[in-house]
C-alpha cells in the first residue's frame, strides 16, 4: 500500500465540562489511503463528529486533543500553530458539515464564498477563481452554473446548498475531505443523489474520504472501510465486507438489526433496537463501555481495559471479550428486544 | 430592492402624517388658542380678533391642510415671541445641533462597536468585564449629572476644554461625550450579543474550515451579520440624541435647536414648538428609513427576494 493520505494514532480528545474531564475520543488509530473511503459510524454523542474537528483543529475552545502520530500527506499535524493549520485547511483537507441550511453565510454570494475558498489559498485572481467555481458548480449538478454565482444562500434549497458545500470543499483539490453526515438533514430522495455524487467526485478527484454517518445504508453503499464508534472508542473496524458479512461486536450486530431487510423484514415485525443509552463519557471508565447496554454481557465485561483484538483476518478488528467463533454465532442469532 | 425601497418610503410617508397631526393638535391641548394668545386684560372683542386674525375661526380640518400645505412649502408659520418666520429660526440653529448629534453618535459607534467586539471575542475576559461595567455605569448615569460632572473636572478643575458655547471643536467635545456615552451601553451590549450568537453558528465554522485568517472571519464573515440589529439601534438612538440635545445644549448653553426647543417652551411660542418638533420628526423617520435601507443593502434577505 502506498504511503497513505491520512495516518493516526491514538487520538484522544477531552472536554473540560462543569462535572469533569469528559473523554469524547478515546485513543483512536486509523489511516486513509490515496482514494480511499473510510466510514466512521455510531450514534449520536459517540464521538464522531468530534474526531473530525480534531483533525481539522476546530475543536471548541475547552477541548483538547492529543495524538501519538497525526500525519496528513506525510507532514505532522501536531503542534502546528493556528496559522500553519489554518494554511492546511480547505486546502489540503476540506470539510462538509451536516447542516447545510446554516453553513452558508447569508450575507454573501455563492460565488463571493467559492472563489474565498480558493483565493485563500491559491495566488489566482477573480476570474480564474471563478471559473473554477463554475467548473466544480457544473460538476456537482447545479444548472446554469454561471448565473447561479450571484445568488445567495437563503434563495437555494437544502440539497443545493449542500451541493455548494461540496463544490467549496473541492476548490483547491484537497487530498482529504471529511464530511460530517452530509445527507442527514436532507431529503431521503435528496440524500442517495448527494452521496453518489460524493463517490463520483472522490474516484474523478482521487480524494480520500472520510464519512461520517449513523446511516448504515449509506456506509454499504460507498465505503471502504468501516470503523464503528461506540462511547469514544472504535469498536470495531475492518473492510465493508468484513464487518457487514461477520460484524463481530455486539454493537456493530445490533445497528444491523436495526435496518430493515426488503423481503425480509416482514410487517408488523419488530425492528432491531439497542436498549438504553450512550454512557456519561465524564471521567475514568471501567471495563467495555457497552456493557451497560449489551446482551451479552457477563463479569469479564466489567473491569479492566477491553482492547481490540483481530477477529478470523488480521486486518478486522473488534473490542470484546467474546472470542470470534462466539461473536461470529451470535451474529447468526435472532435476539428479540 | 427598489419594491422594498418603495414600500419603505410609503410607510415613512404615512408616519410623517401621523406626526403632523398629532403636531398640528398641539395648538388645541391648552385649550382656545386664541385664549391663550391673548394677554390677560384682553377684552371678549380682542380675542375674537385673535382668532380671526389667526384663523382659528375656521373649521379644524381646513387650518390643519392649509398648515400642512404651508409646511410642506417649509412654512412652519411665525414665531410669536421672535416675530421671525420659525423655518428661518430653525434653519438657524439646526447644523449646530447636527453637528452635536453626529459628533456624538460617531463617538459613541467608536467607543461601543469595538469594545462590544472584543468582549465578543473574549467572552467573561477581562475585557467583557470592563465592558460590562461601563455599560451598566452608562445606563445607571443621568445624561445631566455626567456632563455637570465633566464640567467641574475638564472645564473648571482642570481647565481643559471650554465649559460653554460654540467657538471652537473643543466646545463640543464635552457635550459629544455626555450625549454619546448614553447610548454606548445599548450598542455596544447589541453587539456584543450579535457577535456571540454569529460566532457560535455554523457559517463561521465554515468559514474557518476554509483556512480564512481569523481577522477575516471576524470582520468579512462575524461583523457583516452581527452588525445588522446594530444599525436599526445607531438609527433610533441618534434619533434620540436630538431629543436629547435638549438638556446637553441647555447645560452647555450650545445655541441649538435643543436649546431653541427649551427657550420655545418657556415662551410658550407654539409655532416655534411645533416646527421644532415637526423637523425632529421627519428627521427621525428619514433616519429610520435610512437604516432599513442600509439593512436591506447588508442583508441580502431582504434586498433579494
Amino acid at each position: 500500500m502506498a504511503q497513505p493520505i491520512l495516518e493516526i494514532e491514538n487520538l484522544c480528545v477531552d472536554i473540560k465540562v462543569p462535572s469533569g474531564l469528559l473523554r469524547a475520543v478515546q485513543n483512536i488509530n486509523f489511516s486513509v489511503a490515496k482514494g480511499e473511503t473510510l466510514c466512521i459510524v455510531g450514534e449520536s454523542g459517540c464521538g464522531k463528529s468530534i474526531t473530525a474537528l480534531s483533525l481539522m483543529n476546530l475543536l471548541p475552545r475547552t477541548a483538547t486533543r492529543s495524538a501519538d502520530k497525526l500525519m496528513l500527506d506525510g507532514r505532522d499535524l501536531r503542534g502546528l500553530g493556528e496559522r500553519e493549520m489554518s494554511d492546511l485547511r480547505g486546502n489540503r483537507m476540506a470539510m462538509i458539515f451536516q447542516e447545510p441550511m446554516t453553513s452558508l453565510n447569508p450575507a454573501y454570494s455563492i460565488g463571493n464564498q467559492l472563489e474565498e475558498a480558493m483565493q485563500r489559498h491559491r495566488n489566482v485572481g477573480t476570474g480564474e477563481a471563478r471559473d473554477r467555481a463554475v467548473f466544480l458548480l457544473e460538476k456537482v449538478g447545479i444548472t446554469g452554473a454561471r448565473g447561479r454565482l450571484g445568488q445567495y444562500p437563503h434563495q437555494l434549497s437544502g440539497g443545493l446548498r449542500q451541493r455548494v458545500m461540496i463544490a467549496m470543499s473541492l476548490m483547491c483539490e484537497p487530498a482529504l475531505i471529511l464530511a460530517d453526515e452530509p445527507t442527514t438533514a436532507l431529503d431521503v430522495t435528496i440524500q442517495a443523489q448527494i452521496l453518489h455524487l460524493l463517490a463520483d467526485l472522490r474516484d474523478e478527484f482521487e480524494t480520500s474520504l472520510i464519512l461520517i454517518t449513523h446511516d448504515l445504508g449509506i456506509v454499504a453503499r460507498v465505503a471502504d472501510r468501516v470503523a464503528v464508534m461506540y462511547a469514544g472508542e472504535f469498536v470495531e473496524t475492518g473492510t465493508t465486507e468484513q464487518v457487514f458479512n461477520a460484524p463481530s461486536h455486539p454493537y456493530t450486530q445490533g445497528l444491523l438489526r436495526c435496518i430493515p431487510i426488503p423481503g425480509k423484514t416482514k410487517r408488523g415485525e419488530h425492528l432491531g433496537a439497542i436498549p438504553g443509552i450512550v454512557p456519561n463519557l465524564v471521567g475514568e471508565m471501567q471495563g467495555c463501555h457497552f456493557a451497560s447496554r449489551c446482551s451479552h454481557v457477563h463479569d469479564a465485561c466489567q473491569s479492566g481495559h477491553i482492547a481490540l483484538r483481530a477477529s478470523f483476518e488480521e486486518s478486522h478488528q473488534y473490542r470484546c471479550v467474546l472470542t470470534p467463533k462466539v461473536c461470529a454465532a451470535n451474529s447468526k442469532r435472532k435476539v428479540v428486544a | 430592492m427598489l419594491a422594498y425601497a418603495l414600500k419603505r418610503l410609503g410607510v415613512a410617508l404615512l408616519v410623517a402624517l401621523t406626526v403632523s397631526i398629532i403636531t398640528f393638535s398641539m395648538v388645541y391641548l391648552p385649550g382656545d388658542p386664541a385664549m391663550a394668545l391673548a394677554p390677560e386684560s384682553a377684552s371678549q372683542e380682542d380675542i375674537e380678533h385673535i382668532r380671526r386674525v389667526y384663523g382659528f375661526d375656521r373649521p379644524i380640518l381646513v387650518q390643519y391642510l392649509d398648515w400642512l400645505v404651508h409646511a410642506v412649502q417649509g412654512d412652519f408659520g411665525h414665531s410669536h415671541y421672535l416675530n421671525e418666520p420659525a423655518a428661518n429660526v430653525i434653519f438657524d440653529r439646526l447644523p449646530t445641533t447636527m453637528l452635536l448629534g453626529a459628533c456624538a453618535i460617531t463617538f459613541a459607534l467608536l467607543l461601543s462597536i469595538p469594545l462590544g467586539v472584543l468582549a465578543a471575542i473574549r467572552p467573561n475576559s477581562l475585557i467583557d468585564r470592563f465592558a460590562l461595567a461601563l455599560a451598566v455605569v452608562g445606563q445607571a448615569m443621568p445624561t445631566f449629572w455626567f456632563a455637570l460632572t465633566m464640567m467641574l473636572w475638564f472645564g473648571i478643575t482642570w481647565r481643559l476644554l471650554p465649559i460653554t458655547g460654540t467657538a471652537s471643536w473643543k466646545n463640543f467635545v464635552m457635550p459629544a461625550i455626555a450625549l454619546g456615552y448614553y447610548v454606548t451601553p445599548g450598542v455596544m451590549r447589541l453587539t456584543r450579543a450579535g457577535m456571540l450568537e454569529v460566532l457560535a453558528s455554523d457559517y463561521i465554522r465554515t468559514a474557518r474550515a476554509k483556512g480564512l485568517q481569523p481577522m477575516r472571519v471576524l470582520f468579512k464573515h462575524a461583523l457583516r451579520n452581527a452588525i445588522l440589529p446594530v444599525v436599526s439601534l445607531a438609527a433610533v438612538q441618534f434619533g434620540f440624541m436630538l431629543g436629547g440635545s435638549i438638556v446637553i445644549e441647555t447645560i452647555f448653553a450650545i445655541n441649538g435647536l435643543g436649546f431653541l426647543a427649551w427657550e420655545s417652551i418657556q415662551r410658550a411660542d407654539l409655532p416655534m414648538m411645533q416646527a421644532i418638533v415637526l423637523v425632529l420628526s421627519v428627521f427621525y423617520i428619514a433616519l429610520t428609513l435610512l437604516a432599513d435601507l442600509l439593512n436591506a443593502f447588508l442583508d441580502p434577505r431582504i434586498r433579494v427576494s
